[in-house]
C-alpha cells in the first residue's frame, strides 16, 4: 500500500496557518586522539577496519574505560552552551539490534546528561539575536559503518549485501539537543541554520570538533511539527536525517513545512517518522516505517562507573574557555572599526579566522581584510574552494602585504607573488626571488631607464616642462614597459619631474 | 608418583617444584594423565591444552634452573581455567554452541595474570551456557559429573573447575561467581571457593554474564591455595572501570594467622534467614557442627537479622536476566562464532543463528530480561530490583556492625542427581538463596568443606565485607585446621 500524495503548500500560506516548532540535534564527532571508550586512533578515512581492537568490536570479555579527553570536552561544550553540568551521572545502555554497532546497545546517555539546560544566542541575517533553549548535551560513542553493494543508490534495501567497517565504532560523539524552539514564524528555516552555524562556530572555537557537516563530523537531525496558527499546541513531529549542510538545514526545514501543511490542509494525518533528506530536490522521503516503536530498554551502563567531575575542574574549565564567537566578532568589530554588514560579509566569507592569523602576522588590519575579501575570494572562487583551504597561509599574506609597504613590491607584483604561491612555487620570497619580480630599487638603473624614455620623447619632455604635469604618464608608461613593470611608479614619476624641472 | 603428584596440595607442589625435587614438567604431565584417567568419564573439561601446559611448565623449570627466583609463590603448578575467559592460545567457547570453536585474539587480565605468575594452565573447564545454571547440566557440550557420585551434578555454573579440583585432575582452578557459581560447586564438590568484592579481581575478558554481578575467584582444594591463587589474580586493572583500585587484601598471611586455631576475639554472626526452614536436615546438622567448632576455636557466635536477604533471589532473576539480555546482544553472527545463513537479510540471520546458537535457559533468561527492561516496566521491575539491592546491601552493613563474618550453609542441599531439576527452574533458582546476596552487594565470600550429609559433601559459606577478605580467610582457614583433613571421592575411569 502506497501512502497518499499530498501537495506541497505555499510557504508564505503555511506561515499564515500554521506555528512551526523545530527541535534540532546536533551530533559533534569529537576530535579527540582516541575513542570513547578504547585506546583505538579516530583518524578519519583510514583503511577500513584498521583501526579496531576487542573493545571497540564489542569481542566477548572486552570491557570500556571512559576517555577523559571527551568528557572534557563535553563539560567545556555544555559551558560554552550555558549549561548546568551534572555533578554526578552515568552512561546508559541504548539496546537495539544493528549490524555497524558492534555491541547491539550503543554506550549512550539517557536521563543522566553530562550537561543540561542552557542556550545559544543566535545572531540572524538582520543583526536580531535568538535565544535558542539547549536541552542538554550528552556523550555516546559513534557507529560504524555499512556499506550497501548492489542496490539502488547505495541504500540496504536490495542491496547483494553490505560491509562493514567498524573504524568509527566508537568515536566519541557529543549529541546537543535543543529546547523546542518556538514563536519563529517565516524565519524557523533562516533560525535552524543560524542555530547550526552558531553551534558549529562555538564548537570550532572550543577546538574539540573540526565540525565539517561533508565529512560527519557535524551531523543534523531536524525535528519539525505545525499546529494551527496561534493554538499554542504542539502537533505530530517528523524527524529528518541525513541533512549534510547549513543550506540543507535550512532547506529541509522549509521542505517540511510546505509538505506537513500540505498533509493537514488535505485533512490528512503527520506520520511521527523518521524522514530522509534529498540534496539534489531538496525534499525529504519517509525513512523505513517501523511496525511497532522501538523501545531501547535503558538501562545505566553497568561496565562503567559513574561520572563526578568535581567543582574545582568545572570552574578550571569554564576558567580556560577560548574567547567564544559572538564575543571574539564584537571585540573584532570594534578594533576593526567594522560597520555590522561589513562584519557580517566577512563572517559570511569565512575570513574572519584568516585576517585575524594575518593581522596577528604583523599585517595592517585594512590591508588584510582587502586582500582576503578581494583579490584571495576571487581565486578562492574560482577554484571553487572554501577561502581557508587556498593554499596560502595568513602569515603569507602579511608577508606580501609587507613588501607591498616597504615598497619592495607594487600591487600588481604583489598579486604575481600571490599567484606563484597559490601554484605552489614556494614561499613569498622564493617567488619573488624565481618569478624576479623586485621593484627595481637600484637607482642608478631607474635614472638610466628615466633618462632613456625621456630622450625618446622630446615633444614630452617640452609638455611637461610647459607646465603640463600630467603628461609625465607617458614617461612613466615607457620606464614601467622598459622595466617589465618592476619600477616603483611613485619614484618614477619624481626622477622625471626633477629632471623637466 | 604420579598419584602422589596429583593429590598434592598447590602449596606443597610449589615447595616441590621450586626446591627442584620435582620438575613443572612432571606436575603438569601427571595431572595431563589424570586427565586422559578420568576426565572421559567427569567431563570436567571443554579443552586440554597439552602440548601448551607442558611448554609453559618447561619454562618454568628453564628459568628455575638458571637461578631465577620463582616468578610467584605458584609457579609451575597446574591450574584448570573456566572457558569464561579469553585465552589467545585455546578455544574460549563460555559453553556455549554460538562460540564453539571461537579463538579469542586476545588474554583476558585474569590470563595474563596466570601466565606472568607461570602457573601452567592445563585447559577450559565445563561450565553452563554463559553461566548461567546451577548443575552445568546447561553445557552445550554435556553435563560434568560429581566426583563424588557420577550421577549427581557438581553444581554450577562453575561444575567443570570444580569437579575437576575434587577428581585431582587439577590442584587450582579459576571460577567466577555471579549469583554462587563459586560457592556452590565447591559445597557439592568438597572443595574451597572463593568469590572476592566486587572489582577485586578484573573481568576484562571475562566474558560477561551479569557485569554488575560477575566476579572471577580462586578454587582449590584448601583455603592456604585459595589464598595463593587469589594474591596472584587479585589487583587494580585499568582495563577494568569497576576495578578496585586498592592493594590485594594480604590474604596468605591472614590464612597462616587463621591456622594457628584462635580466633578468640573474632565475631562470627549466623545469619537467622539462611538457615532452617527448607535446608536439608544433614547440611543444617553439618553447619550447625561447624558453627559449634567455630566457638570451641574462641570466635564469639551471635545470630544476626538480614530480613530482606529472602528478597534476594526475585531481584537476582530481574537484575541478572536485565544485564544477560543486553550483554548477549553481541551474539549476532557479524564478527564471530556461530552464523546460520538463513533468511535474506542481517536481521534473518542474526534471529536464526541466536534461534539455534543459544539453548534453552540462555533464551529464558534473555527474554526475561528484555522484558523487564522494556518500556513501561522498567520501574516495577529493574528500578524496584535496584531498590532491593539497596536494603540488602543495607542488612549486610547492619550485620557486619554486629560480627567481623556472616557465615550460612553454602547451599540448601547436597548435590542433587542429573536431571532433577532440568524441568523445575525455579527449584534450580532456590540453590542459590544463601549466595545471592553477596553478590547483589558487591561483598566477599566463601565456602569451605564442612563435612559429609548423606555421604556427600556440604559447604560452609563465610561471608564479609568488601574488602574484608583477610577476615574471611582466617576464619575459613582455622575452621579447616580443626576440622581435619577433608574425605576425598574415589574416581576411577
Amino acid at each position: 500500500m502506497s501512502a497518499p500524495v499530498y501537495d506541497l503548500v505555499d510557504f508564505d500560506e503555511v506561515v499564515e496557518k500554521f506555528d512551526p516548532a523545530l527541535g534540532l540535534e546536533v551530533h559533534v564527532e569529537l576530535s579527540t586522539k582516541t575513542k570513547m571508550f578504547c585506546g583505538c586512533p579516530t583518524t578519519f578515512g583510514a583503511e577500513p577496519n584498521t583501526q579496531v581492537c576487542p573493545t571497540c568490536l564489542g569481542l566477548p570479555g572486552s570491557l570500556p574505560v571512559v576517555n577523559k579527553a571527551a568528557v572534557e570536552a563535553a563539560i567545556r561544550i555544555g559551558l560554552a552552551l550555558n549549561c548546568s553540568i551534572a555533578p554526578w551521572c552515568r552512561f546508559a545502555r541504548k539496546n537495539y539490534f544493528y549490524p555497524d554497532m558492534p555491541k547491539n546497545f550503543q554506550t549512550s546517555q539517557y536521563d543522566e546528561p553530562i550537561a543540561f539546560d542552557g542556550y545559544l544566542d543566535v545572531v540572524l541575517d538582520d543583526g536580531e539575536t535568538f535565544r535558542v533553549g539547549i536541552e542538554r548535551a550528552h556523550m555516546e560513542e559513534d557507529t560504524g559503518k555499512s556499506v550497501h553493494i548492489g542496490g539502488a543508490d547505495g541504500r540496504i534495501h536490495g542491496a547483494e549485501y553490505s560491509l562493514l567497517d567498524y573504524n568509527r565504532a566508537g568515536v566519541p560523539l557529543i549529541e546537543i539537543v535543543t529546547k523546542p524552539i518556538l514563536g519563529t514564524r517565516e524565519r524557523a528555516p533562516e533560525i535552524a541554520r543560524a542555530y547550526v552555524t552558531a553551534l558549529r562556530d562555538l564548537i570550532k572555537a572550543l577546538g574539540v570538533s573540526d565540525v565539517r557537516m561533508d565529512q560527519g563530523s557535524l551531523r543534523c537531525d531536524v525535528n519539525l511539527s505545525l499546529a494551527p496558527r496561534g493554538s499554542g499546541e504542539l502537533g505530530t513531529r517528523t524527524e529528518t536525517k541525513n541533512v549534510n549542510s547549513l543550506r540543507s538545514v535550512e532547506r529541509a526545514v522549509r521542505h517540511e513545512m510546505c509538505r506537513q501543511a500540505g498533509v493537514l490542509l488535505a485533512g490528512g494525518e503527520v506520520v511521527q517518522e523518521t524522514r530522509h533528506f534529498l540534496e539534489d530536490t531538496a525534499s525529504t522521503r519517509p525513512g523505513r516505517r517501523k511496525e511497532t516503536s522501538e523501545d531501547y530498554r535503558y538501562f545505566p551502563e553497568p561496565d562503567l562507573v559513574p561520572i563526578a567531575p568535581s567543582e574545582e575542574w568545572i570552574e578550571e574549565l569554564r576558567a580556560t574557555l577560548p574567547e567564544l564567537p559572538w564575543a571574539r566578532r564584537a571585540r573584532l568589530q570594534k578594533e576593526w572599526q567594522l560597520s555590522d554588514e561589513e562584519l557580517r560579509d566577512l563572517v559570511n566569507a569565512g575570513a574572519l579566522d584568516l585576517i585575524e592569523a594575518t593581522v596577528a602576522a604583523g599585517a595592517p588590519a585594512d590591508d588584510a581584510r582587502a586582500w582576503w575579501v578581494a583579490y584571495l575570494t576571487q581565486q578562492a572562487n574560482a577554484r571553487e574552494i572554501p577561502l581557508d583551504e587556498l593554499p596560502i597561509t595568513p602569515a603569507q599574506v602579511a608577508r606580501v602585504i609587507e613588501l607591498v609597504k616597504s615598497g619592495e613590491l607594487t600591487n600588481k607584483l604583489a598579486r604575481e607573488a600571490v599567484n606563484g604561491v597559490l601554484a605552489g612555487e614556494g614561499d613569498v620570497d622564493e617567488v619573488v626571488a624565481k618569478r624576479g619580480l623586485a621593484v627595481v630599487s637600484d637607482e642608478g638603473e631607474l635614472v638610466a631607464a628615466v633618462e632613456a624614455a625621456l630622450a625618446a620623447q622630446p615633444d614630452v619632455v617640452e609638455k611637461i616642462r610647459g607646465g603640463k604635469v600630467q603628461a609625465a604618464g607617458a614617461i612613466v608608461g615607457a620606464v614601467m614597459k622598459a622595466t617589465g613593470g618592476k619600477a616603483d611608479a611613485k619614484r618614477v614619476r619624481e626622477l622625471i619631474l626633477e629632471r623637466c624641472s | 608418583m604420579t598419584s602422589e603428584l596429583i593429590r598434592k596440595t598447590a602449596a606443597e607442589l610449589a615447595e616441590l617444584i621450586h626446591s627442584k625435587q620435582v620438575s613443572a614438567v612432571e606436575v603438569a604431565q601427571a595431572h595431563l594423565d589424570r586427565i586422559a584417567e578420568v576426565d572421559g568419564t567427569i567431563h570436567a573439561f571443554l579443552h586440554v591444552a597439552a602440548d601448551e601446559a607442558l611448554k609453559s611448565a618447561a619454562l618454568v623449570d628453564e628459568a628455575l634452573a638458571a637461578g631465577s627466583e620463582p616468578a610467584s609463590p605458584l609457579a609451575g603448578v597446574p591450574l584448570a581455567l573456566k572457558d569464561v575467559f579469553t585465552t589467545i592460545d585455546m578455544p574460549t567457547t563460555a559453553g556455549s554452541k554460538i562460540l564453539e570453536g571461537w579463538r579469542p585474539p586476545y588474554d583476558a587480565t585474569v590470563t595474563k595474570k596466570l601466565r606472568a605468575a607461570g602457573i601452567t594452565i592445563l585447559g577450559k573447564t565445563n561450565m553452563d551456557e554463559f553461566a548461567m545454571g546451577s548443575s552445568t547440566e546447561y553445557s552445550a557440550y554435556g553435563p560434568t559429573r560429581n566426583p563424588w557420585d557420577l550421577d549427581r551434578v557438581p553444581g554450577g555454573s562453575g561444575g567443570g573447575s570444580a569437579a575437576a579440583l575434587a577428581a585431582f585432575e587439577a590442584p587450582l582452578a579459576i571460577g567466577t561467581d555471579t549469583g554462587g557459581s563459586i560457592r556452590q560447586p565447591a559445597a557439592f564438590t568438597g572443595t574451597v571457593g572463593v568469590k572476592p568484592t566486587y572489582g577485586g579481581v578484573s573481568r576484562y575478558g571475562l566474558i560477561a554474564c551479569a557485569s554488575s554481578l560477575d566476579q572471577g575467584g580462586p578454587c582449590a582444594r584448601t583455603v592456604l591455595d585459595a589464598a595463593l591463587l587469589h594474591e596472584v589474580i587479585g589487583g587494580h586493572d585499568p582495563l577494568d572501570s569497576t576495578s578496585i583500585d586498592q592493594p590485594v587484601p594480604a590474604v596468605v598471611d591472614a590464612v597462616r594467622q587463621g591456622a594457628s586455631g584462635d580466633l578468640s576475639g573474632v565475631r562470627v554472626g549466623v545469619v537467622r534467614e539462611l538457615t532452617g526452614e527448607g535446608y536439608q536436615a544433614g547440611v543444617q546438622a553439618a553447619f550447625d557442627a561447624a558453627v559449634q567448632q567455630l566457638e570451641k576455636l574462641g570466635a564469639d557466635v551471635v545470630e544476626v537479622s538480614c530480613p530482606t536477604f529472602p528478597t534476594g533471589i526475585a531481584a537476582y532473576y530481574l537484575i541478572l536476566p536485565s544485564e544477560v539480555s543486553s550483554n548477549l546482544a553481541r551474539f549476532d553472527a557479524m564478527r564471530y562464532g556461530l552464523r546460520v545463513d538463513q533468511g535474506s537479510s542481517a536481521e534473518e540471520v542474526m534471529a536464526a543463528t541466536r534461534e539455534s546458537g543459544f539453548g534453552p535457559e540462555v533464551k529464558r533468561r534473555i527474554m526475561l530480561g528484555t522484558y523487564a527492561l522494556s518500556a513501561g516496566y522498567y520501574d516495577a521491575y529493574y528500578g524496584q530490583a535496584q531498590k532491593v539491592r539497596t536494603l540488602i546491601a543495607r542488612d549486610f552493613a547492619a550485620a557486619f556492625e554486629q560480627a567481623d563474618v556472616l557465615v550460612s550453609p553454602t547451599a540448601p542441599t547436597t548435590a542433587f542427581p542429573l536431571g532433577d531439576k532440568l524441568d523445575d527452574p525455579l527449584s534450580m533458582y532456590l540453590n542459590d538463596l544463601a549466595t545471592i546476596p553477596t553478590n547483589l552487594a558487591g561483598t566477599a565470600a566463601l565456602s569451605v568443606p564442612c563435612g559429609l550429609a548423606d555421604g556427600l559433601p556440604t559447604g560452609l559459606q563465610v561471608m564479609a565485607p568488601a574488602m574484608g577478605e583477610a577476615v574471611m580467610y582466617r576464619v575459613a582457614a582455622a575452621y579447616e585446621a580443626a576440622r581435619g583433613p577433608a574425605p576425598t571421592p574415589e574416581v576411577t575411569a
